[in-house]
């Protein structure tokens, strides 16, 4: 670590020169704050401006930089410095200040005086990234031999990538292998086509990048991006072998029609699903499964199950397709067979509904929106549907050789046994008793299905609702909770094998990329340009587990005692478990406990008059502050902002820092949580909340009242409301009244 | 890994194609976005909220830009336009044309120069709905966070008090035409789309009758950087909303306007229904459509929505819409598919669920072969050339980054190949 020499840089324009007494702020500075170059500048943004801090940095010896304008959200390629070299710190005078409070007020020059202060402690107690750089392996392992995983095992070869594919089963393909003919995928959409999976199949099994590893299983996967070891076990015998990244495109099962009783499914033989009317169709004819007679007339039931609470609460999105395509078979078969397709609605999205157009100018195809009322078999072991005819408002009754029933999809994801409708949080599997050092707690345990990840949270990728392992970003579809493997296909989200194909190459690139951040000791997404690491001072660890359990991406293992072991290439950087820790052991070279600690401590509290610390998220909070002061709102003058990378890295013992140097209220300020979470960091802004539901005890022994904390949410488009939630909760804190520890 | 791998081109700086740059960069490769807007974020950023989280798109926007401003491997060109193209896959020679934003980079958006402009233009990025002056910011979180001047209504050097104001000479008044070179080894057009005109629709009043808006209006109406600060007041008299209708497949699914589903309208006038009812406790939606697609577990949000005893959903054709002369309210004819017979209904605003249009022409653009429909299919390229987004197919946001994800895959193989 070379020594630190700080320098600070006023830029007094756009206003800030006009609002703000300078040469108070450059006293901060120097006096004060013992800052051995401070500089200002009219334009600091310009050339000649970072000019200046260029020279310092050369000829001065200055390694810490503090620009004290605009927001860092702005002018970031002009104050873009070495990040291994340098500390870079952006003080906001300008949004959080000038633009949001009064000129020349006393109020307002405190707000900057106190942000120079916190600035240039945040920017002494910060040091540069030191990369961890190691050896990696650059292999990708695709899981499932479907058309999911046959499109990324083929799309990372075609970039240079060696692949490993691992499929289960003995042959490749999957269910498309099973297919008798797909629906179109191009224009005109209005033929069906072969399967393409056999060519598909061979070019996977050509291509000497690709290694194809049938009738195998993943009987443990441990370790992190990069280097991971993987065991697979192939009918008794098993392999240790080392991959970069992970492919999960295990697809998806059909949902137990056994349970579709009540359409008549197990009860009349002429009632089958989608998938055994595929089979049917492969094998040349479509006929009666009770006598083997020609069937004459099909009737599809959609949504089979779906769409439905006691079922499956989801759409599958493939069956109306499906359903045309097995109606429009059924005619090419036998043109003198009709197809009768009975909907909740046709849900034909996109280009696709050239396809239902198509489907539509058949006479032979009968379409209607319509409910199942009952079945019975007829003597001639044909069966009759009664159907509500919702267009006609009339019930009628249709009878049909077979009954195709079009039933959903459940991802493979899912242990045998368990209903997409009734699944536990995150993880599946049997709660167990479990010691602990607060006793004995239920702990679920989860049940592995394909990965068996050795860490210490799951060993599969925890699901959002119905089981399926997907990303819960609009934004972002590849975001992952286990960095390094990312799900592809049917078995993160109901789609068909067109879409598969796209996903599959999504999730390749992302595997690619991960093992490319990585190999720079950088994170992946969202923290993409981020070369620290968390460090632990072990030595001082109380084997509390919290960091363990509350990290987001499971990246700490533990040992036996409890200890955290790391694996850094998993890490996002999110400092959930620095907030985590009570012993405050875990740090970053740029962000520490300490480090906010000691920006609370440089704040000047007045001695008099109700004063709040704000803790705001940087990736929302922040914005939204700049949005307001775009807007030119005026925020109330007693707030200090303090950013943090999410407020999941919240520590208690700041609680404790600002409450006991007499400021009067905290207020977090970070993201949406709950089910539908807008937290970057999955559950940062939930863990804070979890935390400060416990702030009491750290309270009690101040004699303190927990209201003087409080967590609120915000989006980053919500600015508007931002005036109004200071307002209210300084009044709230102005009525409890002033801090006891005021002045002391 | 690739300094010495050629660059990929993006065209188009929307959400997919940000995606396919920053994904691409991401995994080592050096990516360009040309972007025709003086801001990036494209359709996305004119968005209240996505479905089915009703979260804000610039949540997503904001780390994007935040992962572009610290990535040295992506360039950017706002104001941009691909012009031509030459060469093959590996080696493609693409010349971008840059348009003046008469606004140089030093400007540090103080605002000044906005104080003195005398000339105000109606604002494209709210449809009309309110007005800008002829310098403007697009929008308060436009990136690069920059200003622009239109120059068909700037009145030029004969005024120039913008110049004067700016302590910075960021304003150059005349700033030309440029253009630039690059050699890449791959293209990717995620051109997206534009809302359908809605004028096309006669019988639909849009146009004509003020309290007809599109989708796209109402996200704005709804947003808090909107034209009312996120207020939904109808445009004839900014009366509040009360009583709203919305029509479905306002142009999708017609063989007389487009062919397709636009995929996304079912699930944005159900979001839509909750800007409403969020704001105003005793309103009432009705939703006419043809079929509710809410695909995959995007159910979960339609069964929210219809939980709501204000939120009525007909299948129902809405043969007409006119005005009532006194009120300005619109008044709906409708044919009751379920119910048989017709349906009239007034309300305080009609919105038109109207369709996406793919933005480039059927023919050819600058290096890519465009479909019929208007859509890029991969079908027939030259290698090399890829689309992604809604330029390849109608899709929400999810599904097209999905794509867009791949599509970096596809342009990095063809760099990778040479």
């Amino acid at each position: 670590m070379s020594e630190n020499k700080i320098g600070v840089y006023i830029c007094t324009d756009c206003g800030i020169g006009d609002a703000l007494d300078v040469e108070k702020l450059q006293q901060v500075a120097t006096g004060e704050m013992r800052a051995p170059v401070c500089k200002t500048h009219p334009f600091l943004c310009s050339d000649e401006g970072v000019n200046v801090i260029k020279e310092d940095l050369n000829n001065e010896g200055v390694n810490k930089i503090v620009v004290a304008a605009c927001s860092q959200r702005v002018n970031q390629d002009a104050f873009d410095f070495d990040t291994l070299k340098y500390v870079t710190e952006r003080v906001n005078l300008r949004e959080h200040v000038v633009w949001t409070q009064p000129p020349n007020e006393e109020t307002t020059q405190l707000i900057a005086d106190d942000n120079l202060r916190m600035g240039i402690t945040r920017a002494g107690k910060a040091e540069p990234a030191v990369p961890n750089i190691m050896d990696i392996n650059r292999t990708i392992m695709v899981v499932g031999g479907g058309v999911t995983g046959l499109t990324s095992a083929l799309e990372c070869a075609n970039a240079g990538q060696e692949v490993v594919l691992v499929e289960k089963s003995s042959e490749l393909g999957g269910w498309s292998k099973k297919m008798y003919k797909g629906y179109p995928t191009a224009e005109p959409y209005s033929e069906l086509t072969k399967p393409a999976i056999d060519k598909k199949i061979e070019a996977v099994k050509g291509n000497d990048k690709i290694k194809v590893h049938t009738n195998t299983e993943i009987s443990q996967i441990e370790g992190q991006p990069g280097m991971f070891n993987v065991t697979l076990g192939n009918n008794g015998s098993s392999e240790t072998i080392t991959i970069g990244a992970v492919v999960v495109a295990t697809g998806w099962k059909p949902y137990d029609p056994s349970k579709l009783e009540h359409l008549g499914y197990g009860k009349y033989k002429n009632v089958v699903t989608n998938v055994e009317m595929e089979e049917m169709a492969s094998k040349g004819a479509i006929s009666r499964p009770s006598d083997g007679k020609k069937a004459e007339s099909v009737l599809f039931v959609q949504c089979a199950g779906q769409r439905d609470a006691e079922h499956l609460p989801y759409c599958s999105s493939v069956c109306c397709n499906v359903s045309l395509k097995q109606a429009k078979y059924v005619r090419e078969l036998n043109p003198d067979a009709g197809a009768y397709i009975i909907y909740k609605d046709m849900r034909t999205p996109g280009l696709y509904e050239n396809f239902y157009k198509a489907a539509q100018d058949d006479d032979g195809i009968f379409l209607t929106k319509g409910e199942i009322l009952g079945m019975e078999e007829a003597s001639d072991g044909s069966i009759e549907v009664n159907v509500n005819h919702q267009l006609l408002g009339k019930e009628m009754k249709i009878k049909a050789d077979v009954v195709v029933l079009a039933a959903g999809m459940v991802t493979n994801l899912l242990p045998e046994g368990y209903e997409p409708n009734n699944l536990t949080e995150e993880y599946v599997g049997v709660m167990e008793q479990k010691e602990t050092q607060d006793g004995v707690i239920e702990e679920l345990m989860p049940t592995p299905t394909t990965l068996h990840l050795k860490y210490r949270q799951s060993p599969e990728l925890p699901h959002l609702k119905y089981g399926f392992p997907d990303s819960h970003f609009i934004c972002f579809p590849y975001e992952t909770r286990r960095t390094g493997i990312y799900a592809a296909g049917a078995v993160r989200h109901p789609m068909d094998s067109n879409q598969s194909v796209n996903d599959a190459t999504g999730a390749a690139l992302k595997a690619i990329q991960c093992l490319e951040q990585t190999s720079q000791g950088k994170a992946v997404h969202p923290r993409t340009w981020d070369q620290t690491f968390p460090e632990f001072r072990l030595d001082s660890c109380t084997q509390c587990r919290r960091c363990t359990v509350e990290c987001p991406f499971g990246v700490l293992d533990e040992d036996e005692k409890g200890t955290p072991k790391e694996n850094p290439y998993r890490c996002r950087r999110c400092g959930t478990c620095m907030g985590a820790c009570p012993q405050r052991i875990i740090s970053f070279k740029d962000y520490t406990v300490d480090m906010i600690s000691s920006m609370i401590k440089a704040i000047q509290v007045p001695d008099e008059g109700t004063f709040i610390v704000c803790l705001i998220c940087e990736n929302d909070a922040y914005p939204a502050i700049d949005m307001a002061a775009l807007n030119r709102m005026n925020l109330n003058p007693h707030f200090r902002f303090i950013s943090l990378r999410c407020l999941g890295g919240t520590n208690l013992v700041w609680v404790a820092d600002a409450l006991s140097k007499g400021i009067d209220g905290l207020l977090l300020v970070g993201c949406q949580y709950g089910d539908d979470y807008q937290c970057h960091y999955i559950k940062g802004s939930k863990m804070a909340s979890e935390r400060l539901g416990k702030v009491q005890e750290t309270l009690d022994r101040l004699m303190l009242e927990a209201e003087r904390v409080e967590q609120v949410q915000l989006a980053i488009n919500e600015w508007d409301k931002l005036p109004q939630i200071m307002e209210d909760f300084y009044k709230k804190i102005d009525d409890i009244g002033a801090n006891p520890y005021k002045g002391f | 890994m690739s300094d010495d791998n050629k660059a990929i081109l993006v065209v188009g700086g929307g959400i997919s194609g940000i995606t396919t740059a920053v994904e691409a960069a991401e995994a080592g490769y050096n990516t360009i976005i040309v972007e025709r807007n003086p801001y990036l974020g494209g359709r996305v950023a004119q968005l209240n909220r996505y479905f089915p989280k009703l979260c804000p798109p610039y949540c997503g926007l904001e780390m994007n830009f935040r992962r572009i401003k610290t990535n040295p491997k992506i360039t950017v060109y706002t104001m941009s336009e691909l012009e031509s193209v030459s060469g093959s896959e590996g080696n493609f020679t693409a010349r971008i044309r840059k348009n003046p934003r008469l606004v140089n980079e030093k400007c540090t958006a103080c605002d000044k120069c906005v104080e003195v402009c005398p000339v105000e233009r109606p604002n494209e990025f709210n449809f009309g709905l309110d007005k800008t002056k002829a310098i403007y910011m697009p929008h308060e979180m436009s990136f690069p966070m920059r200003y622009v001047i239109d120059k068909n209504v700037c009145t030029g050097s004969s005024c120039a008090k913008c110049v004067e104001a700016c302590k910075y000479n960021a304003i150059d008044l005349d700033m030309k035409t440029d253009s630039v070179e690059v050699n890449v080894g791959s293209i990717v057009f995620a051109t997206g789309w534009n809302p359908y005109n809605a004028e096309n629709m006669d019988n639909l009043g849009f146009g004509k009758i003020q309290n007809v808006v599109t989708n796209m209006m109402m996200e704005r109406l709804s947003a808090p950087n909107g034209p009312t600060k996120g207020k939904i007041l109808r445009p004839s008299d900014n009366k509040e909303v009360k009583n709203i209708a919305f029509v479905q497949c306002a142009g999708s699914r017609d063989e007389n306007h487009l062919i397709h589903c636009s995929a996304i309208c079912c699930m944005a006038s159900l979001k839509q229904a909750t800007y409403i009812r969020e704001k105003a406790p005793d309103s009432n939606v009705s939703i006419y459509y043809i079929d509710l697609r809410a695909p995959g577990k995007y159910e979960t949000f339609l069964k929210k929505v219809d939980e709501d005893e204000n939120v009525k959903m007909i299948k129902g054709k809405v043969a007409k819409i006119e005005e009532d002369s006194a009120t300005g309210d619109p008044v709906l004819t409708v044919e009751d598919v379920e119910g048989g017979g017709k349906i009239h209904q007034t309300v305080d605003m009609v919105v038109l669920a109207t369709g996406m249009e793919p933005s480039l022409k059927a023919g050819a653009a600058p290096g890519v072969k465009v479909e019929e429909n208007g859509f890029i299919s991969l079908n027939g390229q030259s290698g090399g050339v890829y689309s992604t987004g809604v330029a390849k197919s109608p899709g929400d946001v999810t599904t097209s980054l999905q794509d867009a994800t791949g599509a970096a895959l596809k342009s990095i193989q063809s760099v990778v190949r040479r």
